[in-house]
This record gives C-alpha cells, sequence and structure tokens, in this order.
C-alpha cells in the first residue's frame, strides 16, 4: 500500500492554476471561431459552409454566433483563408435576464449532471473536472447524485423524447432556489441531432435554462468556467462575437 | 473453411434455394440469396458450424419488396458473407434466426420496432428502441412513408408503466436503476431482480437517448452524414468517422492517398490509446481506488491534451473527410505527440504494476462478471470483451483496413473472462496502439507543415454515385460496421451503424447474474459500454 503513497506524492501538484491564473497548456480547449474581418467576396460562401448557422454578415465584418459552433472545423480547414480562431475557454454564458442568482449560490453547491442524449464527450468532460488536472473540489462544487441534494441541474445532450420525463421530473425534484445549466452545443441549440421527431432543440425546449456552456464538446476548463459564472465568481462571456452594438443595428436581443 | 469449400458446401445442401456465386476478391462481399424457408438453417450453420461472426441485420425497404441482409465474416478468405432474403412489401413476416444464431436477438427486434417486421419464433418482440411508454402503436420510423416532421405519435408518460417481471418467487423483487442514477453516468435503466444478495436477472432498457441517427441521415450529402457519424458516440468518434467513410469511399471506389491512410491510422490508435485509459479510469474508480483513480484521470487528460494539441480537437472532430483528411498534419507534430503518448504509457505500465500487487484492488475484479468463451461466441460479443473470453478476433488482422496489413502488432488474449482479464487486455492493448503509432511515424514521408489543402491527405473530388458499402473499424470497443447506400443523386439513401456496444450490451447481463449487487458497478466498469454508441 505504501506505494500508492509514494507515488501519489511523486506525481506532485497536477491542479491548475485557474481560476486565478489564466491555464497556458497546450490542448486544453478547441477554441471558437470569433468572426471579424473576412474578404467580402468569399463571405457568402463562408457563411453557407458551416452546417450548422454560425456565421452571419454585420457591418461588413463576419459575426459568429458561437453557442451553435459543433467544431467540424470546416471553416478554417480546406478553406482560404481560414476564419479567425481562437483558443479561449472562458464560454460560460447567462441567458437574458438570468443573471441574478443571489446569496444562496455564493458558497459551495452540489450539482446533478442528467444525461439527456449526449455523445459521451460531453459527460467524459464533466468526469474531467474531478481528476486532479481541474479538481473542482477545491472552488467548492461537487456532484451529487440525489437531485434532493442538488443547487444546480447540469444538463448535456439535446433532450430526446424518451429523457424528457425522467429529466423534468428530477427538475421538479430538486429544492428551491435552483438553476439549470445547459453544456454543449447540443444542449444550448441542439448540435449536429435537433431539432428532430425525437429530440428537442436543447434544454431550453424544456426547461428554464440560466447558464449556458457552448462548445462540442466544452472543454472542462469552459465547464467549470460556466460553474464560476453560475456562483457569480466569473463574467460571463459574449454569446456573439465580436459582441453586436443593438442600437446601431437596429436588432433585437432574442 | 475456404471460399470453395463452402460455396460447394452451400449448393449441395440446398439445392435451388440458396443461390451462392463464386466468392470474389478479398474484402468484396460474397452475396447469397436465400430462401425464406432456409435462412435460420443456412444461418446457423454459417454462425455455429462454420465459425462466422455474426455482423448483423440490415433491413432495407426497395420500391417494391424488402431486402434483409444477414452480414456474416470469417477470419479465413471467405471474407464478408451477406445472406439476402427478399419479400414484397406486403409480406411482413419472416423466420427468426435467434433460435441458432443468439447474437441476431437485438437486431430482431430493432428492425420489429423501426420497420413492423414480424419476426416469427422469436421469443421476444416489443418495446426495445420505441418505448411502449411514450410511443402509440403502429409507429414505424425507418418506413420511407414515415414523416419525421409530422407532429404525433406521443402518448403522455404513463406514470404507472410497470415493466414485465421474470423471476416470480415468493420475496422476490426488482430493483429499479435508472435512467438518472449515481454521479456522472449515461442515461440508462436497469431492472435487478432478485430474492436478496445476488441479482438474479438483470435487464437493460436502453434506447434513452435514441437520437435516430439512421433517420436523420437519409436525403442528406456524405459530408453533412459524416458529422452525425463522427458525433453519435463521441468518445470513439474517428472510428465511427472513419467507418461512415470508408463506405462512402468503397462506393465512389476512391483512392486514399497513402499518406492520409497512414495518418488515419495513427489518429485511430491515438483514440483507442485515450479511450482505453479512460476505461481503465473508470475501472479504478468503481473499485474506489482512489489514487488510482487519480493517476490513471491524469493519463486520460493528458493524451485528451496530446489529441487536441495536435489535431486541435480533444477528441478529434473535423479532421476525416470522405476520399481522405480534411488537413495534413505536420511530422513534426506527429513525431511530438508519439513521444508524448510513450510517455504515458510508461506510466500506464507502471500503474499496472502497482495494481497487479494491489490485492484489495484484485479481490474486487477476480473471479467476478465471468463471461466464458462459449457465452461469449454465442452472443456475438466484441472487442477487448470477446478477447477477454477468449475470442482471439481483431478486424485489424481478420479484415485490415486503411493499410493495417502494413503494420507489425499482437492481438491479446486472456481465457478467464473475469473483470481482470478485461482490465489485462485494456493495458496489453495500451500497448499495441503505441507500437502501431511508432511505425506510422516512421512511415509518414513528405506531406507535411505546407497547405492545408494538401493533395497528399485528400483524393481528388469523389464521384458520388448509387451503390452500397459496408464500412468496418475495429474501434476502441469493439468491431464498427457501418452500411451505407447512396441513390442517384449521390445522397444517403440508408444508412445502418451496427456499433460495438450494441452486441456488448446485449451479453451484459451474462456478466451480472449471479454476482452481488455491490459488484454492479466493477462489472458495469469493465465492460466499458456505451449508450451514446448503442442508442444511436
Ligand atoms: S467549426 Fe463551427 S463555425 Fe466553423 S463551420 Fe464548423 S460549426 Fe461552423
Amino acid at each position: 500500500m505504501s506505494q500508492w503513497v509514494i507515488n501519489g506524492i511523486r506525481a506532485g501538484i497536477k491542479t491548475t492554476a485557474y481560476p486565478a491564473k489564466p491555464e497556458a497548456a497546450a490542448g486544453v480547449s478547441p477554441g471558437l471561431p470569433v468572426g471579424g474581418d473576412y474578404p467580402a467576396n468569399q463571405v457568402a460562401s463562408l457563411i453557407e459552409r458551416c452546417p450548422t448557422g454560425v456565421f452571419s454578415q454585420a457591418n461588413g465584418k463576419v459575426r459568429a454566433d458561437i453557442r451553435r459552433c459543433i467544431h467540424c472545423y470546416r471553416c478554417v480547414r480546406g478553406v482560404e483563408p481560414p476564419v479567425n480562431w481562437e483558443q479561449t475557454y472562458e464560454w460560460g454564458t447567462v441567458r437574458d435576464g438570468r443573471h441574478e442568482f443571489g446569496q444562496p449560490f455564493e458558497r459551495s453547491i452540489h450539482i446533478c449532471v442528467v444525461d439527456a442524449g449526449d455523445c459521451g464527450a460531453c459527460l467524459n468532460e464533466v468526469k474531467q473536472l474531478n481528476n486532479p488536472y481541474y479538481n473542482m473540489h477545491r472552488l467548492g462544487f461537487f456532484i451529487t447524485p440525489s437531485p434532493r441534494h442538488a443547487d444546480v441541474l447540469l444538463v448535456v445532450g439535446p433532450v430526446t423524447d424518451h429523457m424528457k420525463f425522467a429529466l423534468k421530473k428530477v427538475y421538479d425534484a430538486m429544492p428551491t432556489p435552483k438553476r439549470v445549466m445547459a453544456v454543449g452545443a447540443c444542449a444550448v441549440s441542439g448540435g449536429a441531432f435537433a431539432e428532430s421527431f425525437v429530440c428537442a432543440k436543447g434544454v431550453a425546449d424544456v426547461l428554464p435554462v440560466d447558464v449556458e456552456v457552448p462548445g462540442n464538446p466544452p472543454p472542462p476548463l469552459a465547464i467549470l468556467h460556466g460553474l464560476l459564472v453560475a456562483v457569480g465568481r466569473k463574467t460571463p462571456a459574449a454569446l456573439i462575437s465580436p459582441a453586436p452594438n443593438f442600437e446601431n443595428e437596429g436588432l433585437t436581443k432574442s | 473453411m475456404t471460399a470453395a469449400e463452402l460455396k460447394q458446401e452451400i449448393d449441395q445442401r440446398w439445392p435451388g434455394q440458396v443461390h451462392c456465386p463464386d466468392f470474389g476478391s478479398r474484402g468484396s462481399p460474397c452475396e447469397v440469396t436465400c430462401a425464406r424457408t432456409a435462412l435460420p438453417e443456412l444461418c446457423g450453420r454459417l454462425f455455429l458450424e462454420w465459425s462466422f461472426s455474426f455482423t448483423g441485420l440490415i433491413v432495407e425497404e426497395g420500391a417494391s419488396e424488402w431486402q434483409l441482409r444477414y452480414v456474416f465474416y470469417g477470419e479465413g478468405d471467405a471474407g464478408w458473407v451477406h445472406v439476402l432474403v427478399t419479400a414484397p412489401l406486403a409480406e411482413k413476416t419472416f423466420p427468426s434466426i435467434v433460435k441458432f444464431v443468439h447474437a441476431a436477438d437485438w437486431h430482431e427486434r430493432e428492425a420489429e420496432d423501426l420497420f413492423g417486421l414480424i419476426f416469427e419464433g422469436h421469443p421476444r418482440l416489443g418495446d426495445f428502441i420505441l418505448h411502449d411508454d411514450a410511443w402509440q402503436e403502429g409507429v414505424e420510423p425507418m418506413r420511407h412513408h414515415f414523416d419525421p416532421q409530422a407532429a404525433m405519435r406521443h402518448r403522455k408518460p404513463d406514470e404507472d408503466w410497470r415493466p414485465t417481471r421474470i423471476v416470480q418467487e415468493p420475496g422476490a423483487f426488482v430493483m429499479p436503476v435508472g435512467p438518472k442514477y449515481s454521479g456522472v453516468t449515461e442515461s440508462v435503466h436497469f431492472l435487478l431482480e432478485t430474492v436478496g444478495e445476488d441479482v438474479i436477472r438483470s435487464t437493460p432498457r436502453l434506447f434513452y437517448k435514441w437520437r435516430a441517427i439512421e433517420k436523420l441521415a437519409e436525403g442528406k450529402t456524405a459530408d453533412e452524414v459524416l458529422l452525425l457519424a463522427e458525433r453519435f458516440a463521441a468518445t470513439t468518434a474517428f472510428a465511427h468517422g472513419l467507418a461512415f467513410c470508408q463506405a462512402v469511399e468503397q462506393i465512389c471506389g476512391a483512392n486514399i492517398p497513402a499518406r492520409a491512410k497512414t495518418l488515419r491510422v495513427f489518429l485511430a490508435e491515438l483514440e483507442r490509446l485515450r479511450q482505453h485509459a479512460g476505461a481503465i479510469r473508470e475501472i479504478c474508480e468503481s473499485t474506489a481506488l482512489a489514487v488510482a483513480t487519480a493517476h490513471a484521470g491524469i493519463l486520460e487528460e493528458d493524451l485528451l491534451r496530446v489529441s487536441g494539441e495536435l489535431t486541435g480537437h480533444r477528441y478529434l472532430f473535423g479532421l476525416l473527410a470522405p476520399g481522405g483528411l480534411l488537413c495534413d498534419l505536420p511530422n513534426d507534430a506527429c513525431r511530438q505527440a508519439l513521444e508524448k503518448s510513450q510517455k504515458v504509457l510508461s506510466q500506464l505500465n507502471a500503474l499496472e504494476q502497482r495494481l497487479r500487487v494491489s490485492s484489495s484492488f484484485l479481490d474486487r475484479l477476480e473471479e467476478v462478471g465471468i463471461v466464458p468463451p462459449r457465452t461469449a461466441m454465442v452472443y456475438g460479443l466484441l472487442g477487448p470483451i470477446a478477447r477477454a473470453s477468449g475470442i482471439v478476433r481483431d478486424l485489424r488482422r481478420g479484415q485490415p483496413y486503411s493499410g493495417y496489413e502494413k503494420f507489425q502488432f499482437d492481438v491479446p488474449c486472456e481465457q478467464e473472462g473475469d473483470g481482470y482479464a478485461r482490465l489485462r487486455i485494456l493495458f496489453a492493448e495500451t500497448r499495441q496502439s503505441v507500437r502501431i503509432m511508432e511505425q506510422a511515424v516512421a512511415a509518414l514521408r513528405g506531406g507535411g507543415a505546407s497547405s492545408p489543402l494538401s493533395s497528399a491527405t485528400r483524393a481528388s473530388p469523389l464521384q458520388f454515385r448509387a451503390g452500397a458499402a459496408l464500412g468496418w473499424v475495429e474501434a476502441p470497443r469493439g468491431g464498427a460496421f457501418h452500411w451505407v447506400r447512396l441513390n442517384e443523386s449521390g445522397k444517403i439513401a440508408r444508412y445502418r451503424i451496427v456499433p460495438p456496444s450494441f452486441a456488448n450490451w446485449h451479453g451484459f447481463h451474462l456478466a451480472v447474474e449471479k454476482f452481488a449487487f455491490q459488484d454492479f458497478p466493477i462489472m458495469l466498469s469493465t465492460f466499458d459500454l456505451s449508450v451514446a454508441e448503442n442508442d444511436r
């Protein structure tokens, strides 16, 4: 048995410095498209190329709605020039009008995870949060199997019809106040699968969603950021980049 | 058995009922047309006597008739054998082959649920993919006349729905588990029937996550469907994407550049290594061995980062394209990824050494969840699970694709079929994966850094044409088979995925029954099952 102790010590500290400092290691995030400048005569074909309609054109620039991106890389691979891409991971966003989380969420929180039809990757990234690299316990986040003990409901997957009933039951079983977090492109916008005859277009179709973390799958750091947003320790990211200027463009928030 | 012997045997046994053409070249299937009456016996002989593996049942609805395709493959030069049965659309009854080919059990249940076919002699049709408590009777979603846009079909969830009970002894009760249970788990429901300590019957109820990928694919282009193929079970995204691409490439007669093939092998093995490290972490976690879980977790994350650094994506999305790869990878980057993987491997080896002498850990794995070789055969189990039960089958060896025939590697095998054997197989396979990666990097020439549109990794644009083909890979969890039919305009007419977890879930109850409740999570983790992969 002593060998486990020795080896444990020998492994040293692996845990990321995030959120105190940014994480600089390679390969922690797939990054996201950010839009911006793009040759005007090619914008139309870029918009066409994206299978989930991430891009739109505004004021001579390409704008990316990152909530929809499913990381197919078709806007950067096999195309000239590639669209701007940033290796960020702070993707946790708050749905409009739902940022008042209040006091009950300022200390440690318990999270109930429900798989509503995910592909396995989002769930695997959630699991990574418990490994020494991310160790979310140090930040006061705990996974609980029981909805009765949960403050936050973390949902992955686009919500299949067969899971709708179970998901609602879990939500109803949670004590108030409670918050819902949609993790991954599928949970946020339906991803590659929705909307279809067996599948909703994300968690918002079924439950009131507070925090969204896009990405297919979002890396562990992005999920961590989402959790920190949920407890008010980090500011939410902009859903659309570059962020729209609503007055000037005559857009309405949706 | 050689191809010639097989043909002779068939011609003698079922003259006039079964037509067996001459065998073509290796790798191309031999399509045996069969009368309905002779079907169970022919399939039974192939499976039980001539040691063919059963891959799957593919149902296709033609303009006027059904075509049922029972796919088998053998290790010898007979290769792929497709047994075809046809019938007019109005006739929906076929003989069941499960009496002889137990591995076909769930395939027939699926066809019954999705196409409304009836398999005479099958002991248990009904509630399978379409849950009875949610769907109305008579819905056949895979039929052409089914309109996915139309709103209807759902029942109000029935709160009083109760599953069938099998054990009827006094004192027996059912323990329902799921679909939401435990910490971070995939959604699946288990009915554990018991009279006390031991699980007597275990019935998994799956398809809570059914996203109807096969229906969604119809009418789409190959490029669009590739997105689904990669994403329906993303922990093994590359393997499934590759199987799909290979099917499409075969229809189009594409010539894949050598460099793309080698890179595909490299990436497929990187994925296997990462997935196995994850599976090892799960096993350590299920036995509550915290330090080992942490160690394995570190190694898994290391490999995710290696994948992310090399390809941009931690689960290898967006690399494949029908005809090759979407982008080239620089040789240097591949070499660095290999070096890091080698480091991870040496730590995995050290972890294995420590686990092998931790008696409290071994006590929980040894002689639990035993699947004897004969049963593994009958159930058609696949991948590491089968290899832990003495079945030395590996598509990379038996039916090589993407140039695997050029690589040196061993197919590890164990005889015990218990949880510990399955763990040892996982460790042994990680060593073989790195061995293959080393050879792949050594074989990489030319290409590399320059242009993202390098012709070194992408065949010239594919000529999509009507046709059908089977693509297969040895995915980390076992053989994965993708059947693709393209119509005249090059769109997908039929897509059928037979993932390894479909076969392994079918056999999972074998490992659980007669063992105590507290061993259930351990058995589940040693089987390394994916619900997403099974549910599609
Ligand atoms: S990577 Fe994202 S933004 Fe780019 S084409 Fe794919 S889905 Fe669209």
